[in-house]
């Protein structure tokens, strides 16, 4: 480990590759882009393969592809990408495939998309949102070891600000071997035994001696896949003087880091104000987001979008207090998610009038 | 893949003569395909193409290193029939799905199997580019001009005159538009190694397009880039036709303006015609 000045894109990439991601597949897109960039000068100097896809439907189905035959693989891509690629996600799901989906967003106007899934059918994918590069590294691995345990696509959750910021953080790097392949992924090697491996999302039923697959089956399990998912992750959150806060703010990636200083501000003032930072996006932290609210006199959902997140800490605070959206940010003309309005100042001032008015 | 269920020869019932006995069982029992049920309508080409591709990989010994991706069409209600690895796409996908296998285990041979509808609608573009890219791997398009799973609609390749369930009295180009040639189209795509047309709708055709399916994986193993073999296949449901007809429908309909032959090699040896 060293701490090294790297733009923010270069600390996703190298977290990946840290992570024994050995397949990268893209397509150009801010704030992706230098992602892509990225992955393809590191990988192949570990042995691993980049691909400059040629949309982003081809970019998920060569991931597809590559974690199938057992390898750590990832994409990523901004709103638009992403929306080609919710059919993809969504039956990777039902397959049973597991890779790690880059959220580049513009702002924070894909939450929806992100956390209730912009494909079809029910399925879920586990969400981590990183607050800065510096939390980046153990994300990414984290989202690596979900997507092998679950073998489910798994998302991290990045913006502009993130992307393009030159920080000093701690990369590591010495890359370990990459896990080896788990079973059930294709190398070939079963065919002609009787018994060769199937990967599907109709299911992997090789009835031998009935016909076609058994969807009322497979869709079941898959059911109980996802149920066992949905257990099987620990919410997670990070709080900041939540013990006797008045007002309580919500708020997830750089938001929060916005937030944090707002908290530290208002309470050198002598304002009970606190911070819940969401880290996994889903399953939502509700039992932490509620535990925070009790006792406050409101809480506000700072995002930089129309109001999305707003909706998961109704759904935690369950009417024990109130809940404002402090949201509504105009974008700048570049439309990448950078918002004039997005400041301390800004926020401190608003979290001063509803300190005033509730 | 035991070496003793491997055919020493590519195996075809000679259209002139009544089969023999030996000959019936042998047919009968094809490698790599389990021959229990399966969900395809009588007089469908697809079990037939399909069979083509798997005597070609027991042929050349590739069973043990083989990935078949497969598409969404009637095919895929076959796909586990079979007895090699099956990595299932979404509709369209299967290049770009064959892509990511292909480049994380380069030694196989990783092939697609998709319809007109899957490969020439829904995803035209993941072949060209794997072309482009010389993806070493072998594609492979069940061509009956029809979306013969959701009951026979209009693809990119029907051709004129043919008979669909939104073109009823046939495909008028006036109205419809034109067929695109795929083979044709792949052909000219610097990066291709092999590239070829067959067809299922007699003996003679199925012998050839069983050549062919052999110089596509040769050529896949030797690394010559991508492999594309087209294969016209009898739909009788979709064609709305009787099933004896099919084969003479395919012949005079669909052969006319999708010519069977090989249309790029590189090869060494001298192509199969
Ligand atoms: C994205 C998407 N759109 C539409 C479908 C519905 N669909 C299933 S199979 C099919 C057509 C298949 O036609 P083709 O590929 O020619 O195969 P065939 O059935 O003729 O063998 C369609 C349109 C789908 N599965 N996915
Ligand atoms: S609809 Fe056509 S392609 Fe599909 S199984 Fe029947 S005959 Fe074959
Ligand atoms: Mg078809």
């Amino acid at each position: 480990m060293s701490a090294r000045l790297v733009e923010g894109s270069e600390a996703f990439a190298q977290a990946m590759v840290s992570a024994g991601c050995r397949f990268f597949a893209g397509y150009p897109m801010t704030p992706f882009t230098e992602v892509l960039e990225h992955m393809a000068a590191a990988l192949p100097t570990v042995g691993g393969v980049c691909m400059n896809a040629e949309s982003e439907l081809e970019a998920v189905g060569m991931v597809w592809g590559a974690a199938a035959a057992g390898t750590r693989a990832a994409t990523g891509s901004t709103g638009q990408g992403l929306s080609l690629m919710q059919e993809s996600i969504a039956e990777a799901a039902l397959a049973g495939i597991g890779f790690v989906v880059l959220n580049m967003a513009r702002g924070q106007g894909d939450y929806f998309q992100a956390t209730r899934g912009g494909g079809h059918g029910d399925y879920r994918t586990p969400v981590l949102a990183p607050s800065g590069p510096a939390e980046v590294s153990q994300l990414i691995g984290e989202a690596f070891d979900l997507a092998d345990r679950w073998r489910n696509p798994v998302m991290v959750v990045g913006d502009y600000y993130m992307a393009h910021t030159w920080v000093d953080v701690e990369l590591s790097e010495d890359y370990p071997e990459p896990r080896s392949a788990p079973d059930w992924t294709l190398d070939g090697s079963t065919g002609g035994t009787g018994g060769a491996k199937l990967v599907s999302p109709l299911g992997t039923t090789k009835q031998r001696d009935g016909v076609g697959y058994d969807l009322a089956a497979h869709y079941a399990h898959a059911d109980q896949q996802r149920e066992a998912m949905a257990a099987g992750i620990t919410p997670r959150a990070e709080t900041t003087q939540t013990e006797d806060a008045e007002i309580l703010l919500v708020a997830y990636g750089t938001m929060a880091r916005y937030a944090e200083s707002v908290v530290a501000m208002l309470r050198s003032e002598g304002h009970a104000v606190g911070l819940v930072r969401p880290i996994t996006l889903w399953p939502y932290p509700e039992r932490q987001v509620a535990e925070a609210a009790a006792g406050c006199r409101l809480v506000a959902v700072y995002e930089n979008n129309a109001g999305q997140m707003i909706d998961d800490v109704k759904l935690s605070v369950l009417g024990v207090a109130p809940v404002v959206g402090l949201n509504g940010y105009r974008t700048d003309s570049s439309a990448f998610g950078i918002s004039p309005d997005v400041s301390v100042e800004q926020l401190a001032a608003s979290v001063r009038e509803l300190l005033e008015t509730s | 893949m035991t070496e003793d269920r491997r055919p020493k020869e590519l195996f075809v019932i000679p259209s002139s003569e009544a089969p023999t006995d030996a000959s019936r069982v042998a047919d009968f029992t094809p490698d790599l395909i389990d021959v229990g049920e399966h969900h395809l309508c009588p007089g469908c080409g697809e079990p037939i193409a399909i069979r083509a591709v798997m005597d070609a990989i027991a042929l050349l010994g590739l069973a043990e290193k083989s990935v078949a991706v497969f598409g969404i069409g009637c095919s895929t209600a076959f796909s586990n029939n079979l007895d090699v690895e099956v990595l299932q796409a979404l509709h369209g996908r299967a290049p770009s799905v064959a892509t990511g296998v292909s480049r994380v285990r380069p030694g196989l041979a990783v092939f697609t199997i998709q319809g007109d509808g899957d490969m020439a609608n829904e995803g035209l573009q993941e072949v060209l580019h794997c072309a482009a890219r010389g993806e070493n791997i072998v594609c492979i398009m069940l061509n009956n001009g029809v979306f013969g799973e959701t009951g026979g609609h209009l693809t990119v390749t029907t051709t004129i005159g043919q008979r669909t369930k939104n073109t009823i009295e046939g495909r008028d180009a006036a109205k419809h538009g034109h067929p695109m040639r795929i083979a044709e189209l792949l052909a000219q795509i610097d990066g291709v190694g092999y590239v070829a047309r067959g067809a299922v709708n007699d003996a003679g055709n199925v012998a050839r397009t069983k050549r062919m399916m052999v110089e596509a994986f040769t050529a896949q193993q030797q690394g010559l880039g991508l492999s594309f073999v087209e294969v016209l296949t009898m739909c009788p449901t979709g064609w709305f036709v009787p099933t004896d007809e099919a084969p003479n429908y395919l012949a005079e309909t669909i052969a006319g303006t999708h010519a069977v032959g090989v249309l790029r090699s590189a090869l060494p040896s001298s192509p199969s015609d």
